[in-house]
């Protein structure tokens, strides 16, 4: 029987039913029809399911909807601040991070995760946060690089913001 | 896939009461990292899921020099991972989470799941035995104490009664002069389940040269993580060398009995859980000694992959 659920969604509160059953995977692309976030193990193998949980990132397939009453989730959809591309985002067209495409979207995910908590990674630190996505297209090295470039822009900006206001 | 119902307690025993209650058709959740995959593929099909992320007070951490490491059992890896006071005094443990899976699963997984999920291949499991954990089991009227050795039953099987839930674990303080290291051995650097995991606690005196105590526990061996006894024995007091620390490595060796599976044969992990004691056993030894060994450079060590 359906329950009913809150969440809030890339800064937007939604209140929504949603069976015991469901994963918060599926209550994002089903019920909010956020489909962004890919399925593609549905067994938290692959990461192409991830998003930011309370600011950690998450394969959402693992995630019971209803264990995600109350929290604050973050797609893909919801990384972009209004029309401009997240620097992230920015960085894996600019370098050629995706081929295909559909990793993409939890790989950004987990990229922004690690971005969030750390400003100057290494690259081997950078691998270790992309360790939970499979890619089977790039071999993983532009998105590397498109990483640690996307960390040199936002290392870069926070430091005018930080000029201006001095 | 069967439909269930889910329960939210607020407390551990109405939680326990609520087990009680339905028996045998229920099953406790937290991460649902295990329980998802198993309910999936119908290994587990139970008709309530009573998830206890909502009662309060179950995921903290606490350390003091004096009674040790106390954990919640809803802890996740990534926060015992990340935890000052479990790097620093119980580094196998920290090794060990940062082994576990990947960020986006050690982020929901929780220690008290891998515990009560009791597989021999648990990545938190071998260094809790080594560190001589103590499981607090909480059941409607009563609660009981129990070593966490005799906590594994077999594969998955723990001594949990009927509506018993597990409510923490505590780790005793570790002595000075002490080091300790889990190394992982999989296909995969990531996301993978152990073939072979080796977690050994070493503490010495005599300015470094005497083992004053030594603790060794191997993982997916056995049809439980074990500890290794036999080799913890002969180097107890000894002074360290090389060929103790050998010899000690092919008694453990003798100790294990693994069997072949789709990660492994018997043979390899037989064969590799000996250079994994030596390992674990030389680094926590160069630990003990004051060597400074940086976190990134114990992951180095913790993941060690086939390819």
């Amino acid at each position: 029987m359906k329950k009913p659920l809150q969440l809030t969604i890339n800064g937007e509160l939604r209140q929504l039913f949603a069976e015991p059953f469901y994963s918060l995977l599926d209550t994002l692309r089903d019920e909010l029809h956020l489909t962004g976030t890919k399925k593609g193990c549905d067994e938290g193998d692959c990461g192409a399911c991830t998003v930011l949980m309370n600011g950690k990132v998450v394969t959402s397939c693992m995630v019971l909807a209803h264990s995600a009453h109350d929290a604050e989730v973050t797609t893909i959809e919801g990384l972009a601040p209004g029309e401009e591309l997240h620097p992230v985002q920015q960085a894996f067209v600019e370098y050629g991070g995706l081929q295909c495409g559909f990793c993409i979207p939890g790989m950004i995910m987990s990229a922004a995760g690690l971005l969030n908590d750390h400003d100057d990674p290494s690259e081997e630190e950078v691998r270790l946060a992309i360790s939970g996505n499979l890619c089977r297209c790039t071999g993983y090295s532009r998105v590397v690089e498109a990483i640690l470039a996307a960390a040199r822009v936002m290392r870069n900006e926070k430091e005018l913001l930080t000029e201006r206001s001095n | 896939m069967a439909r269930f119902d889910y329960l939210e307690p607020h407390t551990l025993k109405q939680a326990s009461s609520m087990l009680q209650r339905y028996g045998d058709q229920a099953r406790i959740v937290a991460g649902c990292t295990d329980f998802l995959v198993r309910w999936r593929t119908g290994v587990w099909t139970p008709q309530y899921v009573i998830n206890l992320q909502h009662v309060p007070g179950l995921g903290r951490i606490s350390y003091s020099a004096r009674n040790g490491l106390r954990l919640g059992p809803l802890v996740t890896v990534q926060a015992l991972e990340r935890h000052p006071a479990v790097r620093e005094h119980y580094a196998a443990l920290a090794t060990g989470a940062t082994s576990f899976a990947a960020v986006q699963i050690r982020n929901l997984a929780t220690v008290g799941g891998n515990v009560c999920n009791a597989s021999p291949a648990g990545d938190t499991l071998p260094a809790l035995l080594a560190f001589d954990a103590q499981c607090k089991i909480v059941g409607a009227e009563s609660e009981r104490w129990l070593p966490l050795g005799q906590f594994f039953k077999g594969p998955g099987r723990t001594a949990l009664q009927p509506g018993e839930i597990l409510g923490e674990l505590r780790l005793p303080p570790t002595p000075k002069n002490s080091g300790s290291l889990y190394v992982k051995h999989s296909p995969r650097g990531a996301m993978d389940i152990s073939a072979v995991g080796v977690a050994a606690a070493v503490s010495l005196r005599d300015r470094g040269k005497v083992i004053d105590d030594v603790k060794i526990a191997l993982g997916a061996v056995a049809p439980t993580p074990i500890r290794a006894y036999g080799a913890e024995d002969m180097l107890r007091g000894q002074t360290v060398t090389p060929e103790l620390i050998r010899a000690a490595a092919q008694a453990a060796q003798a100790l294990a009995a693994p069997i072949d599976d789709v990660r492994a044969t018997g043979t390899y992990r037989k064969t590799v859980v000996g250079v994994l004691v030596q390992r674990t056993l030389e680094k926590s030894i160069e630990m003990a000694q004051g060597g400074q060994v940086p976190f990134e450079v114990q992951r180095r060590l913790a993941i060690q992959t086939a390819f």
